[in-house]
């Protein structure tokens, strides 16, 4: 809720952190198998709380929009909103009054469903059933429809009215061009305004299937118990098949400048490109690269000594890879006051291009290992950090031993890697950059 | 669901007995050093909680608390800047820091074997902080770039801190926590100096450890890095009781925006300050009445039932230092007007002064409470976050186990009570955000606000 009396020093808050190098350290056991309708589960018994975390992940995100962006992610956000003979207000009071939660929600990659609840019997009965019955049979009433996209044309006004936002949306259109990635999941107030009742039925018949899906599931539940809970889940779904590959992203060809006139006290500037897979050869270089150049705490990157640290520039400068099916972006930014926008960006991409070409020393190389594999107990210290780790690791395809292999990977990477990885990938003559703030400052 | 609720009584009383033990000591310099097992993982969470945030300043010095904390990480007496966050990253920790209306807070999590890190570099910059005059005019420069970016630049964010000023006459609560513009603009080294030598001394802070810990041994670590720092002799900050409000207020905001968005804010009272023990409790059930989830009152009835808004929210806050209100805050739907979306605020609000709330109502928000309770315990740093508040705010950390209770035996008459008291005319303000144009040019694109200039 954003009215909040709470202020975090920095704005990139970590999730990541990692024991020392050498010590073994075995991650959780997975276990694997698949529901009679063919939905592949990935469990974690956590007996000590009284709970249980789900997360049911569909490939229905945003790049199967085609033409209609915002379609998946209103599919998503509809599906808590009545099913079967159950309206809106019924399935929120089935959901509370067990003291459950239930959401779903869409990104470009994944729509996702989540569910947390007790594991007494009857209150996790009543939350299944509803959770089953709002994937197999949403009503998609006409009602409800209307609201929902009434209230997202509101939503994206509001993003209209937001310097970040709108250069976050900029950068991702220039990034990828006419790649499903480059449209917002959110949609626009032109797709949205003409989206039907009929698309969202549609889509929800083609991608909410059980092929199409990979279930997580971390709580103090019995394999058996862990079983049940998958096959009721997804029972009422229809078996259906995967959604074909995605395209793959093409490089950028020469670099591209926007600029996005804005009434604001501060210039927010975007440059990037395309990045990696989730499955990336280069994966672990770029990633401790990038850890050293921009990522981390947040605190002792090097964007974040020679931006803020020395010249008190700005107060939040990142930069990161979002690793997608197919190529994500490589991101990176800051805001600052508008009279000092241009030297802040000449400052980070100068610094961007010192990085790529030097490469880490070895300094901070052992620094950022230290960093990154001393924080591993970290990541997987609580159960929603587990379930999403395992959603992640099911629906990308990762290997079941990620976690215990991550650290002996982190420690293996070296200078030479990090540096041959960033030529080969990163081109900042060719980045796509997006500047919002007034034309005149 | 009454089976479910005893069902769930069940579940919770070994959690209780297990789960949340919390171990107390007090340091012979006054640093109070609360424990709390929680061996799922090997990590530990250390928080350490000033008593001193936005609510302890005055004019002229507003966002002083904040521009501290963010100089508690450039440098002491044997730490250059930034190394304090070097050195907890080079050992796997998490980091940061926050400053609130009534503490300031600094915390790291880590694997468990490290905590002696984390204690010696706090107990350093407990007492020794260097506040060099250099690294004070970069990190000002950074503060004021922060309320750019979160104030300044938000429309809602603008209107909410006018809202606060507006509402509150005497109470610290109208300073926003970052600070009034002009006041960071002359902000100086000395006056941080000051603040810092005033309020950083163990027996004004909480040491809070949450994780897989020995208490016996944490103490004896604490007692080790803190225990040879000098007390300080704290003076209490003045009371600032706020005087009774006489009638309604009301303000407009213009901003650059698309849609409009309405605050309303009712003077409350808060635990330990005025009428009876419970009255904070109801209001707090009150607030869940309306928005405590998708099956409350705002999402069934405003959203989905009328939709007259696209968004509502309730919030009150019963643990807070002194008193605040109960804030109600929206955007109309597509269409409709904000004077509409306010109407049926007020009528939302005058619904529970006229008639008890059900008490299958209360039967959801009781178990969804116990629920989160369960839910929390997923998270040692949100049960470190929740003992140093409630010991910051003055209110003891044994809260922390007993506010289910408490809040379990409100009854729907205590409720509409203190609506009958508190959600009055008297005591209400109205804060409007008005669009303005973001191009300069031409009306705002949303036909929503119901035109301009026009006033109650």
């Amino acid at each position: 809720m954003r009215i909040d009396g709470i202020r975090i020093l920095s704005l990139v808050c970590a999730l990541l952190s990692p024991l020392a190098p050498g010590v073994a350290w075995a991650g959780p056991e997975i276990q694997t198998w698949e529901t009679t309708r063919g939905t592949r589960v990935l469990f974690i018994a956590a007996p000590d709380l009284p709970m249980v975390d789900v997360r049911l992940a569909f490939d229905a995100g945003s790049a199967r929009d085609g033409e209609r962006a915002g379609l998946a992610s209103l599919t998503a956000s509809l599906l808590t909103q009545g099913a079967g003979e159950w309206d809106a207000d019924t399935v929120a009071e089935r959901v509370e009054s067990v003291g459950a939660q239930l959401s779903a929600t869409a990104a470009r990659d994944r729509a996702t469903l989540s569910l947390r609840g007790l594991i007494e019997p009857s209150a996790l009965d009543q939350v299944l059933e509803t959770a089953a019955k709002s994937l197999a049979e949403p009503r998609f009433a006409a009602a409800d429809f209307e609201r929902a996209r009434g209230n997202r044309l509101v939503a994206l006004r509001q993003d209209q009215q937001n310097p970040r936002t709108l250069g976050a949306k900029a950068i991702y259109r220039r990034i990828f061009g006419a790649h499903p990635y480059a449209s917002d999941p959110a949609g626009t107030l032109e797709t949205v305004g003409s989206l039907r009742r009929e698309e969202l039925v549609a889509f929800h018949r083609r991608y909410y299937v059980a092929g199409n899906a990979v279930a997580a599931i971390v709580g103090a539940l019995s394999r058996e118990q862990a079983r049940d809970l998958a096959e009721r889940l997804t029972a009422g779904l229809a078996t259906g098949r995967p959604a074909p590959e995605l395209p793959p992203v093409p490089d950028l060809s020469d670099p591209f400048l926007e600029r996005l006139d804005f009434p604001s006290t501060q210039t927010h500037i975007f440059a990037g490109q395309p990045g990696m897979r989730r499955l990336d050869p280069d994966y672990f270089p770029l990633y401790v690269g990038n850890h050293i150049l921009g990522g981390g705490s947040g605190l002792t990157s090097l964007l974040m000594e020679e931006v803020r640290q020395k010249r008190g520039l700005s107060y939040s400068v990142y930069s990161y890879f979002l690793p997608l099916s197919q190529r994500g972006p490589f991101l990176t930014g800051l805001q600052t006051r508008n009279d000092q926008a241009a030297e802040a960006r000449r400052l980070l991409m100068d610094t961007v291009r010192r990085f790529r070409e030097q490469g880490p020393t070895e300094v901070e190389l052992t620094t950022a290992i230290k960093h990154i594999t001393g924080g591993f107990p970290l990541r997987i210290a609580s159960n929603r950090k587990l379930v999403d780790y395992l959603a992640m690791i099911g629906f990308y395809g990762l290997p079941l031993d990620h976690l215990d292999r991550f650290n002996a990977r982190i420690s293996a990477v070296s200078a030479a890697r990090i540096r041959d990885a960033f030529i080969r990938r990163v081109h900042p003559d060719r980045f796509a950059t997006v500047i919002v703030g007034p034309k005149t400052p | 669901m009454k089976s479910i609720l005893m069902l769930l009584g069940l579940l919770i009383t070994p959690l209780a007995a297990t789960g949340s033990q919390v171990h107390e000591k007090v340091l012979d310099n006054g640093l109070k050093v609360l424990m709390k097992p929680d061996h799922r993982a090997p990590i530990v969470t250390s928080q350490v909680w000033y008593k001193v945030g936005s609510s302890y300043e005055y004019g002229g010095v507003t966002g002083i608390s904040h521009a501290l904390e963010h100089m508690m990480f450039q440098g002491s007496e044997r730490l250059a800047p930034n190394e304090f966050s070097r050195i907890i990253a080079e050992n796997g920790g998490d980091e940061n820091a926050f400053t609130g209306r009534d503490y300031t807070a600094y915390f790291q999590t880590l694997a468990r074997d490290r905590l002696a890190i984390a204690f010696e570099l706090e107990a350093e910059r407990m007492r020794n902080l260097r506040l060099a005059e250099a690294e004070f005019l970069k990190e000002l420069e950074v503060v004021k770039e922060e309320r750019r970016l979160r104030t300044e630049d938000k429309p809602e964010a603008l209107t909410f801190e006018q809202f606060n000023a507006a509402a509150y006459a005497a109470s610290p609560y109208r300073i926003p926590i970052i600070g009034w513009a002009g006041d960071l603009e002359h902000l100086r080294v000395e006056d941080l100096r000051d603040w810092y030598r005033r309020w950083y001394a163990p027996n004004n802070a909480t040491l809070v450890v949450v994780g897989d810990l020995e208490p016996e041994q944490v103490f004896a670590l604490a007692k080790k890095h803190f225990g040879p720092l000098e007390p300080e002799r704290v003076r209490p900050p003045k009371p600032r009781k706020e005087p009774a409000q006489r009638g309604e207020k009301r303000l407009r905001v213009g901003a650059p925006a698309k849609e409009p968005y309405l605050i309303l804010g009712y003077k409350a009272t808060a635990i330990g300050h005025g009428g009876e023990a419970w009255e904070p409790y109801a209001l707090e059930m009150l607030a869940s009445v309306l928005d405590g989830g998708d099956s409350a009152r705002f999402s069934r009835e405003l959203v989905r039932g009328s939709r007259i808004a696209a968004s509502a929210s309730a919030d009150y806050s019963a643990f807070t230092r002194l008193p605040g209100m109960l804030l109600i805050d929206g955007t109309p739907a597509s269409g409709r007007t904000v004077e509409a979306l306010e109407q049926a605020l007020r009528a939302q609000v005058e619904r529970v002064r006229d008639e008890p709330v059900a008490t299958s109502e209360l039967a959801r928000i009781r178990t969804q409470l116990i629920a989160q309770k369960v839910y929390e315990q997923d998270s040692v740093f949100y049960q470190a976050m929740q003992l140093g508040s409630l010991e910051s705010m003055g209110l003891g950390w044994p809260l922390a186990d007993q506010y289910i209770e408490h809040l379990s035996r409100i009854t729907p008459e205590q409720i509409q009570a203190v609506a009958r008291k508190y959600l009055i005319p008297e005591n209400l303000t109205v804060a409007l955000l008005e669009p303005r144009p973001l191009d300069g040019g031409g009306p705002p694109s949303s036909n929503a606000t119901g035109g301009h200039g026009h006033a109650h």
